[in-house]
């Protein structure tokens, strides 16, 4: 086995003065936020790129959240993040099964486990109730018990809340993208933007690859987005205070003892400490809100996970002695300030979303909207695409068939996640082909499972040799 | 082979064709109980030994020494020369009551019946993850089992110079591995003040040229696309820093029973394996279970040759009706 790099489309050079595109809109970002927009302006009618500094979409914030659909009934009343929130979770009921997106319809229960967290669950409900979450009742004791038989005798109290519901994370944004590419946008890769000009017209984006033409340029760099303005315009409105959360995920085992998302009674800071399923029949517990200076320093740290593991403990005592199966962290694009920072130059022809913390994958679909009522206030004309095609993504979610259910898979690579080699070869190729090895375990959860690889990290490495710039296996064994 | 599987209700149904599962069959099969199926999820029978490329494997089964390879063909040609049916891509996913399994084939899903299953799944290694080890996730991270598969079955390596953890016998495995592949750990780290198996260890390190370092943990993995460092600390807090390109994870084994953890099977919350009566049996007494998914600490290949054939004798007389 050699490990020669072959020349993939993701990877070439172009000069860096080669025009790549000449477009009506430039999206700059493939994390969920810029997936969204694109795929908005795209069946608006506009021609479009996406423009990625990493060889694969989700390399920021979208990469490791929670991947809960939220209502926003904890969302500060009138903002602009309830709005596209509440926006988002509409559409994306709307879309899901067009696009073979999953939903696992769990529901959440604000839990209070002191007499001050009962005491603050009112106020909770209230806000809920106005925000426009016309569903939630409080729960009694007996009837938290009914619905989660597993969780600690502790809970004192619960609101429940029937429409936050559990996600693919990682399928969604690329659903997104792929229906923007099928329309006719396009995706680039490899490609940061280091800079740009306006003539007045138009921008000419730099990027690592080569320059970009577009009439309307859309800043949605994530954890990014702050420097993205400062080399641009030289300054920036606000400063990403990147917020780091740590999660633990337990073995499919553990999926049998909680049906809900738990979420803890909000604080003014964060949502807190949640425990819940995800779709892909794990259970997790997770995140921790830590600042730090470094913007893609994902690490863990023992303690911290120490102190997840056994706090899910503490509220599901029966996950003792259960096996962990991954850990791993996210980094939430916080500002100085607690809102969206939605920035219009329109002047300029420059949008930029930026801080958009912790309620991006569900209101992403809402913030597009929000996007393109801006640029037609700004003047831009475009007409709706009739007949969008709309691309099916493969099943990840456990709990409906998957590749491995439809006969002629060929061999099982992943025996933990049953991913299938027929699935591998289609997430390496088509029209967004994984970029790297942890794109391709978004796409199908290859190694992702209890065993993280101790099976079929070898038979991996062979499938993707010479795909990917920084491969799985480097050298021959003999010399 | 799908028809075939689903035809009949099978005397006896072994989930792994690893050492343990092919004594088992093979025992069963010179009783004279003929009508048995094995399942193993890979293309090839063998288990675990397929890619230890090293000596010595076979010493009671077969009175010589063999490489692993050759020891899990020998196992494997013994079986089918008996006529045993051996069902290769066959991945069980689901035990149910009395002994029907889900079985996933790339020609498709289908359900067996056997009057009793044996559970032969073998073990594995803990992987960073469920260490909770600090640091950020780069590439050359691997257990002995994945470096094994590559450098034997794929020819390729995941690292240069890594840092190996562990101590036990498979540690020994892990640095022979690297030998043979022109691999160059910098360092052994042992977290006790003693190595676990201390002769064997010391030996091979000091062949290689490797340096041990007890009483000393690995705190944190450094670096973003690969590997580029660990951060150590000995006994006494003292921290320092080894650049690497890799960290090999050896040993501390875990049974590879996630399919009895989803199922109606008992399992020991301490060990992870099923709980087993005085024969061998689960909690649902159509399940057996043998080899190395009981053994701990985990057992060489001999050992779990041997507990097969005793599962056998012990199914072979349940069949009959004179185990209980
Ligand atoms: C721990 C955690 C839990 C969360 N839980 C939830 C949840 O349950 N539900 C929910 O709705 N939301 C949740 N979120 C929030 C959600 O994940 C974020 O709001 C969302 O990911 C932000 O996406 P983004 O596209 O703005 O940024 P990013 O994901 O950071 O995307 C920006 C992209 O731009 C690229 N980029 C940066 N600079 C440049 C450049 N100069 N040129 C080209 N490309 C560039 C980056 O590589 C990146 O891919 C959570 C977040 C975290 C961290
Ligand atoms: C890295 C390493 C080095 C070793 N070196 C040595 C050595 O030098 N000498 C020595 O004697 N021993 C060595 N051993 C130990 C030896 O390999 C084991 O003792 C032996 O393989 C255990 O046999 P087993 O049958 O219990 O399990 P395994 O050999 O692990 O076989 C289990 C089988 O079950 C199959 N299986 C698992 N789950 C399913 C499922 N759901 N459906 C279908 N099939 C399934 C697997 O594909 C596998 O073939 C080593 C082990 C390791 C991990």
């Amino acid at each position: 086995m050699t490990t020669q790099k072959q020349n993939t489309t993701n990877t070439q050079q172009g000069s860096s003065n080669t025009l790549l595109a000449d477009v009506d809109i430039a999206v700059v970002g493939g994390g969920v936020v810029g997936c969204g927009v694109v795929r908005r302006l795209a069946l608006a009618g506009a021609s479009t790129v996406l423009i990625e500094k990493a060889a694969d979409i989700l390399d920021g914030a979208s990469k490791g959240n929670s991947a809960i659909l939220h209502t926003g009934f904890d969302a500060p009343p009138g903002s602009l993040e309830w709005e596209c929130v509440q926006k988002g979770h509409a559409e994306y009921l709307e879309i899901h099964e067009s696009m073979n997106l999953p939903l696992l319809k769990t529901g959440a229960l604000v839990a209070a486990w002191s007499t001050d967290e009962e005491e603050r669950l009112h106020g909770v409900l209230k806000k809920g109730l106005n925000n426009g979450v016309e569903d939630l009742c409080l729960l009694s004791q007996a009837e938290i018990k009914s619905r989660e038989p597993h969780l600690a005798d502790g809970v004192r109290a619960a609101i429940h809340v029937p429409r936050e519901y559990v996600i693919d994370p990682w399928s969604t944004p690329l659903a997104y993208l792929l229906q923007a590419v099928d329309n006719g946008g396009r995706a680039l890769f490899n490609a940061e933007v280091t800079g740009g000009e306006y003539d007045g017209s138009h921008w000419l984006l730099k990027t690592a690859k080569g320059k970009v033409r577009a009439r309307y340029v859309i800043n949605c760099a994530g954890l990014y987005g702050d420097t993205l303005d400062q080399a641009v315009f030289g300054e920036s409105e606000f400063t990403i205070m990147p917020r780091k959360g740590q999660f633990v995920v337990f073995d499919m085992a553990a999926s049998k003892l909680v049906n809900s998302v738990i979420l803890p009674v909000p604080s003014e800071r964060t949502k807190g400490i949640v425990l819940f399923p995800t779709i892909f029949g794990n259970m997790m517990v997770g995140p921790t809100a830590e600042e730090q200076d470094s913007r893609d320093d994902a690490s863990v740290d023992k303690e911290t996970l120490e102190m997840l593991a056994s706090k899910a403990v503490n509220m599901l005592p029966a996950l003792a002695g259960m096996p962990v199966t991954a850990t791993y962290a996210g980094i939430r694009t916080a500002t100085e300030r607690k809102e969206y920072r939605i920035i219009t130059d329109s002047e300029r022809n420059w949008i930029t979303l930026g801080g958009i913390r912790s309620t991006g994958l569900t209101s992403a679909l809402g913030l597009a909207h929000h996007v393109l009522d801006l640029l037609n206030e700004m003047g831009a004309d475009f007409t709706a695409i009739t007949n969008p095609v709309v691309p099916q993504v493969p099943n990840l979610a456990e709990h409906l068939p998957r590749d491995c259910h439809k006969p002629g898979f060929e061999e099982i690579v992943c025996h933990c996640e049953m991913v299938t080699k027929r699935e591998i070869d289609a997430a390496l190729g088509g029209k967004i082909p994984a970029g790297s090895i942890s794109g391709l375990k978004r796409r199908t959860r290859v190694t992702m499972g209890r065993c993280q690889g101790f099976y079929c990290s070898a038979r991996l490495a062979e499938l993707t040799e010479g795909k990917f710039e920084t491969p799985l296996g480097i050298g021959d064994a003999h010399e | 082979m799908n028809d075939k599987l689903r035809s009949e209700t099978w005397d006896v149904a072994i989930i792994g064709g690893g050492p343990a599962g092919l004594s088992a069959a093979i025992t069963l099969k010179k009783a004279g109980i003929n009508n048995i199926v094995v399942l193993d999820r890979e293309n090839e029978a063998g288990g675990v030994p397929r890619h230890c490329g090293h000596p010595p494997f076979g010493i009671r089964e077969f009175g010589r020494i063999l490489t692993g390879p050759a020891y899990a063909k020998r196992i494997a040609e013994t079986a089918r020369q008996l006529n045993i049916e051996i069902a290769l891509q066959s991945s069980v996913t689901s035990l149910k009551p009395e002994g029907k399994l889900s079985i996933l084939r790339p020609e498709g899903e289908i359900e067996l019946q056997a009057k009793r299953v044996l559970i032969a799944t073998g073990t594995r290694e803990t992987p960073r993850s469920a260490r909770f080890v600090s640091g950020g996730r780069p590439l050359g991270i691997c257990n002995t089992g994945a470096l094994q598969a590559m450098v034997y079955l794929k020819n390729t390596i995941p690292f240069k110079r890594p840092v190996v953890i562990g101590t036990e016998i498979v540690s020994f495995s892990a640095l022979f591995t690297c030998k043979r592949a022109g691999i160059k750990p910098v360092a052994l780290l042992e977290e006790e003040s003693k190595a676990s198996v201390f002769w064997p260890i010391q030996y091979s390190a000091g062949i290689l040229g490797v340096s041990l370092y007890r009483q000393t943990g690995i705190v944190e993995i450094l670096g973003k696309e690969r590997v580029t460092g660990v951060r150590v600390s000995d006994g006494n807090g003292q921290e320092r820093l080894i650049e690497c390109d890799g960290v090999l994870f050896t040993g501390k084994f875990v049974p590879e029973a996630g399919l009895v953890h989803m199922s109606h099977l008992k399992s020991d919350p301490a060990t992870g394996a099923p709980i087993l009566d005085q024969y061998g049996r689960c909690s649902d007494k159509a399940y057996y279970a043998a080899g190395n998914i009981i053994k701990n600490p985990v057992k060489v290949a001999g050992t779990c040759w041997q507990n097969g054939k005793i599962a056998a004798t012990k199914i072979e007389k349940d069949l009959a009706g004179q185990l209980d």
